[in-house]
């Protein structure tokens, strides 16, 4: 029962958060560009989202003749399930949270690895050149940072002893791992930055050069589906980051649950700070950034952790 | 490149306390300057006459043809438009039509809230844009600086206006 409970509210909690995301990003890009950005509908402009959402529904949803019908319309869908369903793993409070598995890491990093589908087929499906251009390079983009964003997250694991998010939290009790951690956590924001296509790392999207990239014939809620699963990913990857750097649930006075969601509050609005502050690499400066600096780094931070675990063991 | 990545974000984020540059605008005003291209007025002249004497400059002017008339004149043989017409919805509000005008008639003015949910809303009568003042010339009278005789005004008693020499006479 308590299952069914915890699976309907963390859904439904954050579908929600993520539509809510829309509107705290466009206020907070308002708010770090001297605007005020949406402040009409309701207070504060929180509204905006419903009236986004009745926009969204009523758009006429198309399929263009030219493309892949079938795989045109599950891209969407593969995102959404990819991002909502590793979900389930986060461990949101001691007793909130839907399945505690043992491989709890590494089932997050199968499911962002098939998220990559999802991009690659809508810009596949669209028969469209410049959304095959966003296709490939989501896919060239995702492959390279998957690769430092799993060995980022080995340190974290060593030090825990565990890929159980629930044991890598308890393992936090004496020190966050950000410290320790604290190369590990720079090449895991950056990997997740690019795993969840934001701002800085957004080539396959790219609407200075590619339109929209792989969704530019996308249009009502199949681009809706898009937009939220990004969102859900921002979520996912500041959920995450709080897990394994910056002690879960753990902290004084205040019950666990809302220490877990202010500091994933924290992580989503710096995300949406990257956004408002810097600019779009090249792609070139994008690939070679990612093979000859972020996978050095956490090569040595594999093998610094590694040696430091060794030592305090006794070898 | 990583410190100044850092630079920037840092500096991105002093930016949340900083004055906001948006005019929230259906509370607060914008200036608009005296000379602001807005709504077309026709003013009348000091003594409350119209001030238009429907020379048709106007709508010749007017790029995209918006300003309609037609010209009539009343017992003294002072000249009027019969109708004046401005279709604001076709209106670009360039002021040639001011720039056209000889008699100061037609002006624009400080003013650009005129939405309609009505399209024939926007086009405007002579009633609807003549206003009871003079605009930006206060005192400025055609028909009291022009040498044309009408009825109340001889030849020679305009403004600045001698008497006609009688060619005819002998005497200096």
């Amino acid at each position: 029962m308590s299952l069914w409970l915890n699976i309907i509210g963390i859904l439904f909690g954050t579908v929600t958060v993520a539509a809510l995301l829309i509107w705290l990003e466009r206020r907070l890009l308002g708010l770090w560009q001297d605007r005020y950005g949406p402040n009409r509908v309701g207070p504060f402009g929180i509204l905006q989202v419903l009236a986004d959402m009745i926009k969204i529904f009523t758009k006429e949803d198309w399929v263009p003749p030219f493309a892949d019908k079938p795989v045109f319309v599950i891209a969407p869908a593969i995102v959404m399930a990819t991002v909502l369903i590793s979900f389930a793993v986060i461990p949101f409070a001691p007793s909130i949270g839907i399945v505690d598995m043992n491989i709890g890491l590494l089932f997050f990093l199968g499911m962002s690895s098939l998220g990559v589908y999802s991009i690659l087929l809508a810009g596949w499906s669209s028969n469209n050149k410049y959304s095959l251009l966003g296709g490939i390079r989501s896919a060239a983009q995702m492959i390279s940072y998957e690769v430092f964003m799993g060995l980022s997250l080995v340190g974290v694991v060593a030090l825990a002893g565990s890929f159980s998010l629930r044991d890598i939290v308890a393992a936090q009790i004496k020190m966050w791992f950000f410290i320790p951690q604290i190369l590990g956590l720079f090449v895991f924001i950056v990997a997740g930055l690019a795993e969840t296509r934001r701002l800085p790392f957004d080539l396959p999207e790219a609407e200075s050069e590619l339109i929209a990239g792989f969704h530019t014939e996308y249009s009502g809620m199949k681009f809706g589906m898009f937009f939220v699963g990004e969102y859900i990913g921002i979520i996912l990857i500041s959920a995450l980051i709080v897990a394994l750097f910056f002690g879960g649930w753990l902290g004084p006075i205040l019950p666990p649950l809302i220490w877990f969601v202010l500091k994933t509050f924290v992580f989503v609005c710096f995300f949406v700070l990257l956004r408002a502050a810097l600019p779009r690499p090249r792609f070139d400066q994008l690939m070679s950034y990612g093979w000859k600096v972020m996978l050095p780094l956490s090569l040595l931070n594999l093998v610094v952790t590694g040696a430091a675990v060794l030592a305090m063991n006794g070898l | 490149m990583f410190i100044s990545a850092l630079r920037t974000i840092w500096t991105i984020l002093l930016h949340a306390f900083h004055k906001r540059e948006t005019v929230l605008y259906p509370e607060q005003k914008p200036y608009l300057p005296p000379r602001w291209r807005g709504r077309i007025v026709l003013t009348r002249d000091p003594d409350g006459e119209e001030r238009c004497v429907a020379c048709y400059l106007c709508a010749a002017a007017c790029p995209p043809d918006c300003i309609s008339l037609q010209a009539t004149e009343d017992e003294h043989g002072r000249r009027y438009p019969e109708f004046f017409r401005i279709n604001f919805s076709r209106c670009i509000f360039c002021g040639y039509c001011e720039e056209a005008c000889p008699t100061f008639a037609i002006q624009l003015t400080p003013d650009f809230e005129m939405g309609e949910y009505n399209r024939q809303n926007l086009v405007y009568e002579k009633e609807d844009l003549l206003i009871n003042g003079t605009g930006k010339y206060p005192g400025y009278n055609f028909y009291r600086v022009s040498g044309l005789e009408i009825g109340g005004k001889g030849k020679g008693e305009s403004i600045n206006e001698r008497p006609p020499v009688d060619t005819k006479s002998l005497l200096p």
